[in-house]
């Protein structure tokens, strides 16, 4: 198993690197066997994590404080499944989007070391090098955005100082932790930080850090030009994958680490930013004038959701995991969708899409899939994770999220039908439908039904969620 | 897995997968997609009937997927199910021979009989429902795949009625999530089951029950279009007159009523309702809707709008039926999901087959139309008998049991509510019927064409005349043997049970 871990980490590293230093046929061999090689260890680990339970992994036989210490309990197996199976689809995708295409060179370096990045984040039981990791997915992800120039230079630019400015916050918040306790690593800190003003500050200073990363109301300001304006495969990873990096570490230093410091008031805190962001987001999405924008805010307010598990606890937590894991599916779905309908149409102004059902009829046939999960309806993914936080806001009588999921699910559709409906307008002269093109009509299908098979595939999730018990309690 | 509990999925399976199927179907292939349409509607009737006869002679069928521990979704074919889709399957092989004759001149026939055969799936799937969060799951997918159907002519009139629809529908369907997460979080995870799931008293405060049963009467009131909810349904006239039928025969209208029926009789049991009070302000509301319903029918001129809101009126029986306590209303509403089915279908089919043959679409263009399509008339003149309630049609049992049922529990103020809309059922037909046998025309019929054999495609005719000629038999029969009465027999000696403890 620490073979798997450690593969799952240096298979997209290497083959990254590689990407970057070979050129022609060859370099398109390596960049398929990492994708699939880092696709497969990452299966491997998962079914492990799930077989076997949680495991500490020391690289190299040496253990904490010294040697590089990874874990993997359900919640890193459950992200780095997410990783994997979004990754490998949109690899497939932008296969064919960047042939015979300058900006591809640039893309797949990026990429393969951004998804090297966010495994080791995933696996890191040590909060600074979760740091580590936090940067290199931030330059990585910078770059996927600039890669295409001319408006997503700005966007691009922009990004790389919130992002750079996350990650500082969150550097001061570990530096302040390795200031009082002399460690680093996450359960050393969990065991150490006694009820000092320090350890409080530090986790707000590394939650605000997150919290811009993940894009959260009112720190989503940089995020819908920068996933809008970046080319269709990137904007699929960047809104699918990598805020859910951050997202994820909150989650876990929230449970693992600042459990004892973590108060009630800093939880109703961000889920009112998180109500506030579903609000915000869907209202935004509702008059944005294209459809990569609209997508954009989406996801800030999909992230709302994610939010709420804090103040609701218990049941919530898996439910917002699962809501994440549908998101990702779902919104890497809709980028590749929109990827086609600008490409296909030359525009993707919303106003000018009266028939274009005709054209893409597969496309938006599978915008319309994803959105049924994006909007929370069944069976999806989306759908359950709803449930989830439904149900632990009912035993709680939390009335707020009570009456807010289902006002930003009426919202979601919305904005989701504002793409699909004047798509079904008829024409009076029928549009010929574009050929059909494997790489730009199956993976936005896939993803938008595996979204949707997620709304029977609960049970084995929690079950794996449950490994290590990362959340607290039995398991 | 046995292949008890596979019949429930090959059930849904029968529309679902030729459905999809037909998605990947080039445009251009007629015949196949046609061949697949009523081989597969023909085989789902076949594969009901012997489910039919399963559950007649007391097989169980459930199929059952865990989703968490205490979780799961249920298929369960239960006599009250097995009502729901026998209706379901026989009305949707008559609606897809009529529709494949209606959709002849049209476009985009691969995207109508696709989102078709998921709209039956999903009514098929909610019939079979075992429990609230199952019911839930077909709910939404119905109100998605019938989406498509309702904008299918693509005009700007149809998109916008479009989003009217999906303002209402998903609200109730939000509503209804909400409702069925506070029922779980109230009772646990339930099934269905005869007599009430709900432990009452004793599972929570009669408050909260009483809130949420009004609550999911409200979520559940948008698709059955109880007054103030009603006002999408009129509106979605817009769509193809196949849609229609299904709309206000079987699918959308009927689910959320039939919705309404589970969780009356199989959440909070007719006893329970009937001890907190619940029952009382249900029948106000139904009787509310019917006589509203018909006097906006009396002032329709479109005659599409005026059966939309006839269906407003006549769909609420169902839920009166529901909120009287006593068997004998019980079985006046369950009947009634069946009657308002084959009576109504018929008439839009009628509705249909003037529009497309001889381009009429007023009630006040009917003049002589008896004369130019005698038997298509008489379809429609047999509905509209059953529809005011007149002996020998299936309209007259329905209101037969729910007078009865009304008396017996000292009700006596709902005789003037069936009074009432009676006489306005009377009053919004019988012109038509008047007009359409001994009107005189002066004008030329506004189009004259898609002759058949005989006075129109027969594909738009027969199935009218089918549905006519159930209406007679259901009311003629009713107390046979083999008839819709005995079944729904069966069902109520269920509900009326004393509940065993779970």
């Amino acid at each position: 198993m620490a073979w798997a871990a450690a593969w799952v980490i240096a298979i997209p590293c290497v083959a990254g690197a590689l990407a970057f230093a070979l050129r022609g046929a060859l370099r398109g061999l390596f960049i398929a066997l990492g994708v699939a090689g880092a696709t497969a260890a990452a299966a491997a680990l998962v079914v492990f994590v799930a077989r076997d339970g949680a495991r500490d992994l020391a690289l190299g036989g040496w253990l904490a404080p010294l040697g590089i210490r990874l874990r993997a309990d359900g919640l890193s197996a459950f992200f780095i499944a997410l990783q994997a199976g979004v990754g490998a689809i949109v690899s497939g995708y932008a296969a064919g989007y960047f042939a015979g295409d300058r900006e591809g060179k640039a893309f797949w370096p990026l990429w393969l070391t951004l998804w090297a990045g966010l495994c080791g984040l995933y696996l890191t039981g040590d909060l600074f090098n979760a740091y580590v990791a936090l940067e290199l997915i931030g330059v990585t992800a910078v770059g996927l955005v600039a890669a295409s120039g001319g408006a997503a230079l700005v966007a691009g630019l922009r990004y790389l100082i919130v992002t750079l400015t996350g990650s500082l916050l969150y550097l001061a918040g570990v530096a302040l932790v390795y200031a009082e306790i002399g460690a680093v690593d996450m359960e050393a800190a969990a065991q150490g930080l006694g009820p000092s003003p320090v350890a409080h500050v530090a986790l707000a200073l590394m939650a605000a850090g997150l919290l811009l990363k993940t894009a959260v109301f009112p720190m989503h300001f940089w995020l819908p030009p920068a996933h809008a304006n970046a080319a269709a495969p990137a904007s699929a990873i960047l809104s699918g994958l990598v805020i859910k990096g951050s997202f994820y570490l909150l989650v876990r230093i929230w449970n693992d680490v600042f459990s004892a410091h973590a108060d009630d008031m800093l939880a109703e805190l961000m889920g009112v930013l998180g109500v506030a962001a579903v609000i915000w987001g869907s209202a935004q999405a509702i008059v944005a004038a294209r459809v990569k924008m609209l997508v954009a805010y989406s996801t800030v307010a999909q992230v709302g959701y994610l939010l709420m598990a804090f103040p609701l606890g218990g049941d919530a937590w898996p439910g917002a995991m699962y809501f994440a894991a549908a998101h990702g599916l779902a919104k890497a779905a809709m980028f590749a969708v929109a990827g086609a309908i600008a490409r296909e149409l030359g525009h993707d102004d919303i106003a000018k899409l009266g028939g274009a059902a005709g054209t893409l009829p597969a496309g938006f046939f599978a915008f319309a899939l994803a959105g049924v999960s994006l909007i929370g309806l069944p069976p999806s993914g989306g759908f359950l994770g709803k449930w989830l936080l439904l149900s632990a806001a009912a035993d709680h009588d939390h009335m707020l999220y009570l009456a807010a999921i289902p006002a930003g699910t009426l919202m979601a559709a919305g904005y989701v039908f504002r793409v699909i409906a004047p798509a079904l307008a008829e024409l009076r002269r029928a549009p010929r439908p574009s050929p059909w093109r494997l790489w730009r009509e199956a993976p936005p299908l896939v993803l938008a039904l595996a979204a949707l098979a997620l709304g029977f595939s609960l049970s084995p999730a929690l079950v794996l969620l449950s490994r290590g018990a990362p959340f607290g309690g039995g398991g | 897995m046995t292949w008890h509990a596979l019949l429930p999925l090959f059930v849904i399976a029968s529309s679902l997968v030729p459905g999809i199927v037909i998605f990947t179907l080039g445009e251009d292939r007629q015949r196949l997609r046609t061949a697949l349409n009523l081989g597969a509607a023909v085989g789902k009737v076949g594969l009901v009937a012997f489910m039919v006869y399963g559950v007649a002679h007391g097989v169980s069928y459930e199929a059952r997927l865990p989703l968490t521990s205490d979780l799961d979704l249920v298929l369960r074919a239960d006599p009250l199910g097995v009502l729901f889709v026998s209706l379901s399957s026989v009305l949707w092989l008559l609606t897809t021979v009529f529709a494949i004759g209606y959709l002849e001149p049209y476009r985009n026939k691969r995207r109508f009989f696709g989102h078709f055969s998921l709209c039956v799936s999903a009514t098929v799937a909610i019939a079979l429902a075992g429990n609230p969060l199952t019911f839930l799951f077909a709910y939404e997918l119905l109100t998605l795949s019938t989406y498509p159907l309702v904008v299918h002519r693509g005009d700007a009139a149809a998109i916008r009625v479009g989003r009217v629809y999906l303002a209402y529908t998903l609200t109730g369907g939000a509503g209804l999530l909400v409702g069925t997460v506070l029922l779980y979080t109230l009772a646990g995870p339930i099934d269905y089951a005869p007599g009430g799931a709900l432990q009452i008293p004793g599972d929570a405060g009669d408050t909260a029950l009483w809130l949420l049963f009004f609550w999911l009467i409200a979520s559940l009131g948008v698709k059955t279009a109880l007054v103030p909810l009603h006002r999408w349904l009129p509106d979605a006239m817009v769509a193809p007159t196949p849609v229609s039928a299904l709309l206000h025969a079987v699918a959308v209208v009927k689910a959320g009523a039939f919705g309404i029926v589970r969780v009356v009789y199989e959440v909070y049991g007719i006893a329970g309702a009937n001890e907190l009070g619940l029952l009382a302000p249900l029948s106000v509301v139904a009787s509310v809707t019917i006589v509203y319903g018909s006097l906006r029918a009396l002032r329709q001129r479109d005659l599409k709008r005026r059966l939309a809101y006839s269906t407003v009126s006549q769909v609420s029986y169902i839920v009166l039926g529901a909120a009287i306590f006593g068997p004998l209303a019980t079985l006046g509403g369950v009947v009634h999901i069946v009657h308002q089915g084959i009576m109504k279908i018929t008439l839009f089919f009628c509705a249909g087959a003037f529009s497309e043959t001889l381009g009429i679409h007023r009630v006040d263009e009917m003049d002589g139309i008896g004369r130019r399509m005698p038997l298509t008339m008489v379809a429609f003149t047999v509905a509209a008998i059953g529809m005011i309630g007149l002996p020998p049609t299936a309209g007259f049992i329905s209101k037969w049991y729910l007078g009865l049922g009304a008396v017996s529990d000292g009700q006596g103020w709902v005789l003037a509510v069936l009074l009432a809309s009676t006489l306005l059922n009377a009053a919004y037909f019988l012109p038509l019927i008047r007009a359409g046998w001994f009107g005189q025309r002066r004008s030329p019929w506004p189009r004259d064409e898609r002759r058949g054999r005989f006075e129109g495609d027969s594909w738009l005719i027969a199935p009218a005349l089918v549905t006519a000629l159930l209406t007679l038999l259901a009311g003629v029969l009713a107390a046979g043997p083999v008839s819709v009465q005995q079944w729904a027999e069966v069902i109520v000696g269920q509900e009326y049970v004393p509940a065993s403890p779970r």
